[in-house]
């Protein structure tokens, strides 16, 4: 399988403000918002370069929606930085009336997704936010697997017309997308070529998905890796490709397995190719407090969990 | 040759097509619509500057925004006929297929509207990021809004409200429908708001009333001392003072009629008391 090296531990959000500081050269339509967590999306650098293209809402995050809304009308190109509960549960209706059915260029970018965030715990911890932006007609919703990859999707989005939710996350990982690898709106990530099981994982579950596959070679089991970073729309091509080669597929996210983007896959599969799933995600559970790689293990958002899932696809298949 | 219509004209016919279509598919809004009737023509006929033609982003010209949405009878009766798209068009309001929903929406291209409205409280946020971008595109125009009365009592106003203030965004006047009238009742007797002119004022904002928001020169000339305060550091609030279902004695001093259409008996005597001006849809 192709191997990937991890090239040096970083947070994605690190990887949002490096690219929101590039989109201010670029992009001078670009607007950011924020509701008082500057630092924790790391809006620093777009802000010091460009103070009046920034807008501090304060503790508001439907004003702060309902404010990029109204940007756009007028030409801008306005991004909005909150934690990903504060993006997009609380505020739901502001971007469903405001942004999505108003069809608004609004781009809402989520940090401390998933229970990585950690020690804050469920109330911090959003596990239902790509669900619930799944459904909106005419959103697109990209989850990011590292700090390479959350650069060149911030980019990315400045240039693609229509509502999009940009998920990531707070702790460090391991940065292993070539930071030349193009990053293209709804087009799925080949990462490693198999033929035994399709592994198809979005955000942090991208690396662990990685580290099971070299497992599983080991093993003799030859699994094909593909890094779904656009959850909505899906691609429904690459998934059907690999899935006629592997006749299985394991679906990996930090996320409910409700509404997430396994069932987005399990959807195009009962519609064209029915084949065996599983399902790497919470299991309708809130989370709560720890640190990220405990809170992984104690949900079954790893490696050792994405191996076993795998085992009984494939045992599925052959049954 | 084309004879202007007169404001009056203009606020009869209005009328007269706000009762037409919430007749016609017995659903709509009449109430605020009705109160707001004047409103709409003094703002779309005289105080706001308007480019011929619409286009989405309004740079180079004022733009309106509605947050209570439910009123749509009177949006799209005063864009139709201010030219925005063919009277002809009123007839099919809240009919399957139509561009007039039954609240207003841009997602089927009506020319006119440029935000979806009638989730309450969300109209004043995107007229503050529509003022934001006129600042950042040296535009020298003015937003105007619109809200009911009833619709405060949704909290996403009073961080509108706060964040206007606090940062200076006085290219926008905000108009406040105070009919006093919500859906189970009085303002008063449903959630009372206290002095809404105090506290606009306690939140920063230069406060103008109008007393008498059923005159159309009443709302114009309250319109001149509101637009009189902008660009002076502090967004400005217009209390319009109105009677939901003006215009139409048994519709008014009540909130009876916020929500219901007329029967044809009703009908038949609500237009009587206003007869035709311009010609009917």
């Amino acid at each position: 399988m192709k191997k990937y090296t991890d090239l040096g531990k970083k947070d994605t959000r690190s990887g949002f403000g490096a690219g929101l500081a590039s989109l201010g050269k670029t992009h001078p339509n670009v607007v950011a918002l924020c509701a008082d967590l500057i630092g924790s999306l790391k809006m620093e650098a777009f802000i010091e370069a460009h103070p009046e293209r920034f807008v501090q809402v304060g503790i508001a995050e439907a004003n702060m929606m309902g404010i990029a809304a109204g940007l756009t009308i007028g030409g801008e190109n306005p991004f909005t930085g909150t934690f990903a509960n504060f993006s997009t549960g609380r505020v739901y209706d502001q971007i469903r009336q405001s942004i999505a059915y108003s069809g608004k260029n609004v781009k809402i970018c989520a940090s401390h997704a998933g229970l990585t965030l950690g020690e804050d715990g469920a109330t911090h911890q959003i596990l239902e936010d790509i669900g619930l932006m799944k459904m909106l007609p005419g959103m697109t919703v990209i989850n990011t697997c590292d700090y390479n990859q959350t650069k060149a999707a911030t980019i990315a989005i400045a240039d693609h017309q229509g509502p999009v939710y940009l998920r990531f996350g707070r702790p460090v990982v391991p940065n292993f997308i070539p930071e030349d690898q193009p990053f293209v709106v709804g087009k799925a990530l080949m990462l490693s070529p198999g033929s035994d099981v399709t592994i198809a994982a979005t955000g942090h579950l991208v690396w662990e998905a990685l580290q099971a596959a070299e497992v599983l070679e080991a093993q003799g089991i030859s699994c094909e890796v593909i890094n779904i970073h656009t959850i909505k729309p899906l691609d429904e091509e690459a998934i059907l490709a690999s899935v006629a080669k592997t006749g299985c597929l394991v679906s990996c996210e930090e996320h409910n397995v409700l509404g997430g983007l396994g069932e987005s896959i399990a959807r195009t599969l009962a519609q064209h190719h029915p084949c065996p799933q599983e399902f790497i995600g919470t299991q309708d559970t809130f989370g709560e407090s720890g640190t990220p790689s405990q809170l992984m293990d104690k949900y079954g958002l790893n490696a050792a969990a994405i191996e076993k899932a795998v085992l009984k696809a494939i045992s599925r298949k052959n049954a | 040759m084309n004879q202007q219509p007169t404001l009056n004209d203009l606020v009869i016919q209005t009328r007269r097509d706000i009762l037409r279509m919430v007749h016609q598919v017995n659903s709509g809004h009449p109430g605020g619509s009705l109160g707001c009737t004047e409103f709409f023509i003094a703002l779309y006929h005289k105080i706001m500057k308007l480019n011929p033609g619409f286009s989405m982003d309004g740079i180079g010209e004022d733009v309106f925004f509605l947050s209570n949405g439910h009123i749509s009878p009177v949006f799209y009766s005063t864009l139709a006929r201010k030219g925005y798209f063919d009277v002809a068009e009123l007839a099919t309001f809240r009919k399957l297929d139509s561009r007039l929903q039954g609240h207003p929406t841009t997602h089927e291209g009506l020319p006119g509207i440029r935000m979806a409205s009638g989730s309450l409280g969300q109209g004043l946020s995107v007229a503050i990021g529509a003022a934001l971008a006129k600042k950042l595109n040296q535009d020298s125009h003015t937003v105007y809004a619109l809200t009911g009365d009833g619709e405060l009592q949704e909290g996403q106003n009073w961080e509108a409200l706060m964040f206007a203030a606090a940062k200076k965004v006085d290219n926008l006047i905000a108009a406040v429908d105070l009919n006093g009238q919500q859906i189970d009742g009085s303002t008063d007797h449903v959630l009372a708001m206290g002095d809404l002119k105090a506290k606009f004022l306690a939140f920063g904002w230069e406060v103008v009333e109008v007393t008498q928001g059923n005159d159309v020169e009443a709302i114009i000339s309250g319109y001149e001392t509101a637009q009189s305060l902008l660009g002076k550091g502090k967004p400005v609030c217009v209390l319009l003072h109105t009677v939901m279902g003006h215009g139409v004695d048994f519709m008014m001093y009540t909130h009876a009629w916020h929500g219901k259409a007329p029967n044809d008996d009703q009908l038949a005597q609500a237009l009587a008391q206003n007869p035709v001006t311009l010609g009917d849809y």
